[in-house]
Formats: C-alpha cells, structure tokens, sequence
C-alpha cells in the first residue's frame, strides 16, 4: 500500500480507508525487510516518522490535509535535514547533524510529508553507479549484482522496490534520470532555478538541481508543486509563477513537435535500448505528436566540458571541509597544515579526491584560460545547440542512457567509462533546461529510460508528455519480483 | 593544451594545493588516473572557440539583492555542536603562531 501512487494514497487518507500512521508504518516493515538488502538507506529514524505521521493524520482529521500530507516519503542523504545526520554519505559528514532543513525539506515538511530516512548516493553526489559511498553500494532491485544507477541511487532503488512512494534526488549530470532510467522508474531534474538548492550540500553550484524520483509522472507533479518556487535563501532561486502541475497533465498533446537528436543513437546505444526507444517514438507519434530526427552537434563535448566545470566548482565548494568548524578531523595533527591535508585526506573518498584535485588542475595558473575558460565557450555552444532545436521543436527525445543497468565493479576500474556512462544527461545540465526519464521498457530483464527534455521551466509540457505516454503503457507499474506493488 | 603528464611530484604538488594528504602510493595511481581524463577532456582542444562568450551560469540573470536587514540572530552554542573542538566559544586549531 504505502507503495501506491500519491493520488491513490491521498484519496485513501481522506477517505480515512487508511492512515497515515499505517502507512508509514508499512514503509518503515518494508524498509525492515528488503532496506538492508537494497543498502539503500543510511539512515532510518521510524520514531520521528511516526510522530510526523500521527501530526499527519491530525491535519487530516482537520480537513487540511494537501495531495502529499500523511504520504512517507525519503530524503536523498545530501538534503539537510534539521537534526536528522546528513552525510553526504561521505566519511567527511559521518556524524555531521545539521541545524537546519533544506528548503526543499522544509516545504515538504510543511506540506505534511512523513520522512522515513536519509537515502544513500554517491559520495557528495559524484558518480553514476552509487559505488563511491563510503557505506557502501545500493543494488539494483531489478537485479542485486547490478548498480541502480548514481548518483540518486538509494532513492531509486527505494522507489523502484516501491520502499517509498517517492523521494528526493539531485541531478548535476544526470544524477537523477540516469538511476531513474536503470531502476525503471520516473525522474524529473527541473530547470536550474526551479528548485531551491538551499540547504543542499553543494557540488556544483552552476548545475546542480534538486528533483524527485517516483513511480509515475503524475505523482512527480504532485511532488514538484510542493517544492517548486523563488526562495529568498537561494539566490538562484527563479522568481516565476509555479503552475499547478498535476491540474494541467490532462491538456491536449496533439501536434507537438518532438524532435529526436540523432547524437542520442550513436553506436555506443544497446540494441535493445535501441528498439525500446524506438517503440516509444512510434507511442509518441500514435498520440498525435509530430516526431522527427534532428540534430545537437555539440552534444559529444559534454562530457569532457562536465569533467572541466564540475570539478572546478567542486573544488572550491568542498574547501570548506577544513576539520575545524564540522566534519572530519585527524587525530593529533602537527600544525594546522597538516589538520588540513590529513582530515581531507581520511575524510574524502577517491572519486572525490580526484574530481577535486582535476579542478584544481583546471583553476591553476597557467591552465585556467586552456581548461576551465575554454570548456565555458564549449559549455555556450552546446547550450547554443539546445536553444536552436528549441525554436523548432517542443521537446526533445531519446534513451536516457547507452545502455540498461550494468554489474557492480564493471566501471569502477576506469573513471573515463563510467563518465561516459552520462552521455545523455550531461548536455541538459549544462544548458539549465528541465528533463525527465520515464520508463520505456526493458533490455533483458533491465528496465530502460526515455529521457523527454523541454524548454527552460515547461515541466508542465515534459509532465504532461510523460503522463499521455504512461496512459498508453504500462511500463511505470512495472515491479521487480519480489516487492510488493 | 597538450598531453599533461602527471608523475607523483606533480600529483602531490597539486594535492597540497587542495590541502589533501596523500601518500606516494596513492599520488602515483592518482597520477595515471588523472592523466587519463585530462586525455579525455583533451577533446575540446580542438574545438573552434573564436568569439564565443563563456558561459558561467545557465541563467542570464543579474545578481538579486535585499534590503540589509538582520533576518537571523546568532546561536554559536547550536551551530558549534558539530565542531570537533571548541573552548569558550571558539574553534581550536594547532598553534599557528610560536609563543616569543
């Protein structure tokens, strides 16, 4: 139950057929259970829940309940969450409570979500297969010996073992569709701006976006209503209207014009990826969209331009972690350069050392006008791209990732293959604009994504593509054996 | 750009710049790590760039401002709690200045 959609969920609260104490309570036996497994938690506070949701039902009882009020849900461990651990699942913030909620906690909190826990990830986000954790790999629910995707991959895999109705996720690269697409659920990283970053432990500050991840893209509407608007803590933060999002999912769809860039069917694409993707071109036509190739030229160069900008931003944002105000600190340090090196050097994990030292690198004298300047001019003209294929089309398509979920320790050994892994997502990151990665079927028994992209701030267009589509399919009810649905 | 070659005195150069501790091991790994992406982002070397502004931020927006106003008040004992040494209020570091 606690795994059905939001709508289902909130009518059955009303109705007062179910409560919000039950359900989280069947969350929490259900995290019991398959939670340990999946490792997809880090932390699970079923006391605090419980009380949220008896204050759930309380509003209910009120008759002030909203669509996410009474409804658990969990929060990827990098959203602060007022004295709940927030650890970035980095040694760095083991122990690390903060004093405040995120934005995005604070308004889901005021929406009356119950939070059950902390979901793991890679460590400060940085990776696409969840295997740079300091507490360890989620697995895939579909399949325990394969990664659920990164970096939001303890979100999908509670998600996609239907855990949670929904939980929270962050996106600088692909972070939230790509571990959307490998678990076979529904992701929207919304337009850089959208969203609130306050309170979201920082990577990098020019890409990084806060979004969902949840079973369908009705439910990612409800979820976006709620966290969505200007917040005077982010300066960031777009001052736009916030539209109803699920009110607006019903409208017409018929003559949208989807364009398909042929960069996204480049060899390296499954062939299995390949005929599911094409099958959802074909549904995408059937409800009357106008679908045709077209063409982001610059799309390759967006993965050497991430592995430039990112790292650059992260390095700066992760000097803050100095062993003196939180975080880590080495015993006994010689003198205060030495409490510097060693607490960063036990505190971080490899992936991040070495993203902070490549944008150390690309920021020092010498380097900076060949590196970090240069993949900003790179970083215009993919943007460039996106804002010509927009003056034809409505939205953008294609396969969310090359290739379905892949094993535990494939692309551990060489960083260059599993950046690649993002080939797909990075470029929309690097332009700012809203995406979402819906089911469209399976390669073998791996679920795989179609990534819809649209104009900057039409999550309602990209929802409401997505949610024609999943009227015509059935790939979002999908459940991997052995979870309830 | 042209092929960056990193041995383990360059790795630990550039580490001590990040204020990151790391041993010969490790900088002689991270060295071969390192070069491997550099080798990758080598790419965009051979882009035509001529005149294309850089693009810092997704948005073109200008920097918002407030009114200066006090909006939070101090709560030094609630912040510190996750300082891993403190006395009387204050962060303790080693001795940065030798006593005369």
């Amino acid at each position: 139950m606690s795994g059905g959609d939001i709508k289902t969920l909130a009518a059955a609260l009303a109705s007062g057929e179910t409560t919000s104490v039950a359900l989280t309570e069947q969350a929490l036996a259900a995290i019991g259970v398959h939670g340990g497994a999946l490792n997809a938690f880090i932390t699970v506070d079923g006391e605090r829940a419980l009380a949220e949701a008896r204050a759930a039902d309380e509003r209910i009882a009120r008759g002030e309940a909203g669509p996410l009020t009474g409804i658990p849900m969990a929060h990827k461990d990098l959203f602060c969450t007022e004295g709940v651990k927030t650890t970035a699942a980095s040694r760095m913030l083991d122990d690390f409570v903060p004093p405040y909620d995120a934005t995005v906690v604070a308004r889901l909190r005021a929406a009356g979500a119950v939070m059950v826990g902390k979901t793991n990830l890679d460590e400060f986000a940085m990776g696409s297969s969840n295997e740079t954790s300091y507490y360890g790999p989620v697995k895939n629910p579909w399949d325990a010996s394969c990664v659920p995707g990164g970096s939001s991959g303890g979100s999908a895999a509670a998600v996609a073992a239907r855990l949670v109705p929904y939980a929270t996720g962050t996106d600088t690269g692909g972070s939230i569709r790509q571990p959307a697409a490998l678990s076979g659920i529904t992701g929207l990283k919304p337009t850089y701006g959208r969203v609130s970053r306050y309170g979201i432990v920082a990577f990098a500050s020019s890409l990084d976006q806060a979004g969902m991840l949840c079973a369908s893209a009705e439910d990612a509407a409800h979820v976006l209503g709620a966290i969505a608007g200007f917040d005077e803590h982010d300066s960031t933060a777009v001052d736009e209207p916030v539209p109803d999002y699920a009110a607006l999912l019903g409208e017409d769809i018929r003559g949208r014009r989807v364009g398909i860039p042929r960069e996204f069917l480049s060899e390296g694409v499954m062939p299995g990826v390949r005929s599911a993707f094409s099958a959802a071109a074909d549904e995408l036509g059937a409800l009357g969209c106008t679908v045709e190739e077209t063409s982001l030229p610059s799309l390759a160069l967006s993965v050497p331009t991430y592995y430039v900008v990112a790292p650059a931003e992260a390095s700066s944002n992760l000097a803050r972690y100095d062993g003196v105000r939180f975080g880590h600190r080495a015993e006994n340090p010689a003198d205060l350069a030495d409490l510097y090196e060693r607490s960063r050097g036990e505190g971080f994990g490899a992936e991040v050392k070495r993203r902070i030292l490549i944008g150390t690198f690309v920021l020092s004298h010498g380097y900076y006008d060949a590196y970090y300047l240069r993949a900003q001019q790179v970083r215009q003209l993919i943007a460039d791209d996106f804002r010509k294929a927009f003056e034809t089309y409505d939205f953008l398509i294609g396969p969310t990732t090359p290739t379905a979920a892949f094993a535990i320790g494939e692309k551990t050994a060489d960083p260059v293959q599993m950046y690649l892994n993002d080939i797909f997502t990075i470029g929309v990151n690097m332009a700012g604009l809203p995406a979402c990665s819906v089911p469209m079927g399976f390669d073998g028994m791996l679920p795989v994504g179609l990534q819809i992209i649209g104009r900057a701030f039409d999550e309602a267009g990209i929802l409401r593509l997505a949610h024609h589509y999943q009227q015509a399919t059935d790939w979002h009810t999908r459940v991997p054996e052995g979870f309830a649905s | 750009m042209e092929t960056v070659a990193l041995d383990s005195t360059a790795v630990r150069r550039l580490a001590h710049l990040a204020r990151i501790a790391v041993d010969e091991d490790t900088a002689r790994s991270l060295g071969t790590e390192l070069e491997h992406i550099l080798a990758m982002v080598d790419q965009l070397s051979e882009v035509d760039v001529a005149g294309i502004t850089p693009m810092a931020h997704p948005l073109a927006l200008t920097q918002r401002l407030r009114e200066d106003a006090v909006t939070e008040s101090p709560d030094r004992e609630r912040y510190q709690r996750n300082a891993p040494v403190t006395h009387d209020g204050v962060y303790l570091v080693p001795k940065v200045i030798e006593s005369a």
